[in-house]
This record gives C-alpha cells, sequence and structure tokens, in this order.
C-alpha cells in the first residue's frame, strides 16, 4: 500500500528547463522560415523590377490606356 | 462562485435532507411543499475540488452504529485497520477519490454536436435571407462593371511588382 513520494516541488523549473529553450528556438526558427520564404524574395522581386524600370515610358504606356485626368491621351 | 454541479449538488442535498430539516423545521411546517430544498451555505460545506484538497466537512455526516464503531477504532493504532476498514474510513470522509473528480465525460460530443446543429440552422436562415430578404445588387457588381474595372486596374499599374498587374503579361495581353 506504500506509493512512491510525488513530486512535491521544482515543477515551474523543471517545465522550463525544456520549454524555454524550445520557445526560443521555435521563434528563431520561425523567424528564419520566414527571412528566407518572403522577404528576401520579396527584396529580389523589388530589384529585379527596378534594374531596368523605365518610369517615362510606363507613364506613356498608363496615359494612352486613358488613365490619367491631368493628361489625355496623345491625339486629343 | 459556486463550483457545485447539478450532479454534486444532488448528493449533497441527499446528505443533508435530514440537516436541514431539523434546522428549517418551521420553514418546512409552513409551506406545503417545498419547490426546492435548500442548502445551508452559512455552515461549512463538502465539496470535491481538485484544487483545493481538504473539503470543509467530513462527508457523511449521519453515521450508523457500524460507522460510529469504525470511527471508535480508527482513535487506536492504526496498524490494526483493514485495508477494507481504511477504505470504509476514507468513503466516510470523502464522496469522490481524485481519479473519480478527474475522469472525463462524453459531454464534448453533446456541445460540439449541438455547435453543428445549431450552425446549420444559421446558414438555413442565412441562405434563406440571402434568396428572399435582400435587394437587387448595385450595378457595379455586374460582370460587365466588373471587367471595366479590371482593365482600369490593370491601366494604371496597379500593384506592377507582385501583386495584381505582376500577373498580367502586357504584351501577350493575357494572365501569365
Amino acid at each position: 500500500m506504500s506509493l512512491p513520494k510525488p513530486m512535491m516541488r521544482g515543477m515551474l523549473a523543471k517545465h522550463m528547463r525544456i520549454h524555454l529553450p524550445l520557445a526560443f528556438a521555435v521563434s528563431f526558427g520561425a523567424a528564419l522560415v520566414l527571412k528566407y520564404t518572403v522577404t528576401e524574395p520579396r527584396k529580389k522581386a523589388y530589384a529585379e523590377f527596378y534594374k531596368n524600370y523605365d518610369s517615362v515610358a510606363e507613364f506613356n504606356r498608363m496615359r494612352e490606356a486613358g488613365v490619367f485626368e491631368s493628361v489625355r491621351p496623345t491625339g486629343k | 462562485m459556486l463550483h457545485l454541479t447539478a450532479g454534486r449538488v444532488g448528493s449533497l442535498l441527499a446528505r443533508r435532507a435530514t440537516a436541514s430539516f431539523t434546522t428549517s423545521s418551521a420553514r418546512m411546517a409552513s409551506h406545503a411543499h417545498e419547490v426546492t430544498e435548500t442548502v445551508d451555505m452559512s455552515k461549512p460545506m463538502y465539496y470535491d475540488r481538485v484544487s483545493l484538497p481538504l473539503p470543509d466537512r467530513p462527508f457523511k455526516l449521519d453515521l450508523t452504529a457500524e460507522d460510529k464503531s469504525l470511527k471508535q477504532k480508527e482513535k487506536g493504532p492504526w496498524s490494526q485497520l483493514t485495508k477494507e476498514e481504511k477504505i470504509a474510513l476514507y468513503r466516510l470522509m470523502f464522496c469522490q477519490t481524485y481519479p473519480e473528480m478527474r475522469q472525463s465525460s462524453a459531454e464534448w460530443k453533446t456541445v460540439l454536436g449541438g455547435f453543428f446543429f445549431f450552425l446549420g440552422i444559421s446558414g438555413l436562415l442565412v441562405l434563406w435571407q440571402s434568396i428572399y430578404v435582400y435587394p437587387k445588387a448595385p450595378k457595379t457588381f455586374d460582370p460587365e462593371w466588373k471587367a471595366k474595372e479590371l482593365k482600369r486596374m490593370l491601366d494604371m499599374r496597379m500593384n506592377p511588382i507582385q501583386g495584381l498587374s505582376s500577373k498580367w503579361d502586357y504584351e501577350k495581353g493575357q494572365w501569365k
């Protein structure tokens, strides 16, 4: 009828010993995953877009499509 | 706040019925029937709670002669008590053991079932409403209008880097 003495103290420390490093690891891991799946492709996409970007040509194309109110398409 | 569930109130009232009779006999006599049995909450109450291990009073208060003799034996050395007697003494003091308190029920199935059932009813109501109650949509929802909106968005090069216009091939005039 004699049971082993249950754990009386130190539950939080025991929990933290595993879960605190784990929490840090998961957080850093999530940040790294986000960095290499989201932010790096986004930076690359922006760099690629602006490498050969001719803003005046783009503006003229938009003007011909008729989206501006200050300048109408050429020939009007 | 009371943590008593209906079951525990039932067992509590079953035990306390005799006690309430003696203390509130005047009240009982004046009523032909009692709608609800009253619990005297000014006195220490018994509770089964995992977080508080020692209730304010023993579970069984009205002891039979057998129980009383067992309580007398309890005053002596405990090594002389048999296993059954120790368990009987425990059950006199407490209603449920910790495993019994902690046992799970199948209530979650009822809860989940009821939740989905009422969610379904709400869905049917919303469906009926969208057909019979809502007025006609404005002309800005017509497919032709929506196509003109999309053309204007592409013409003004909306979100050209990663968004809408980046998915449109301007040379070929089609989606990439």
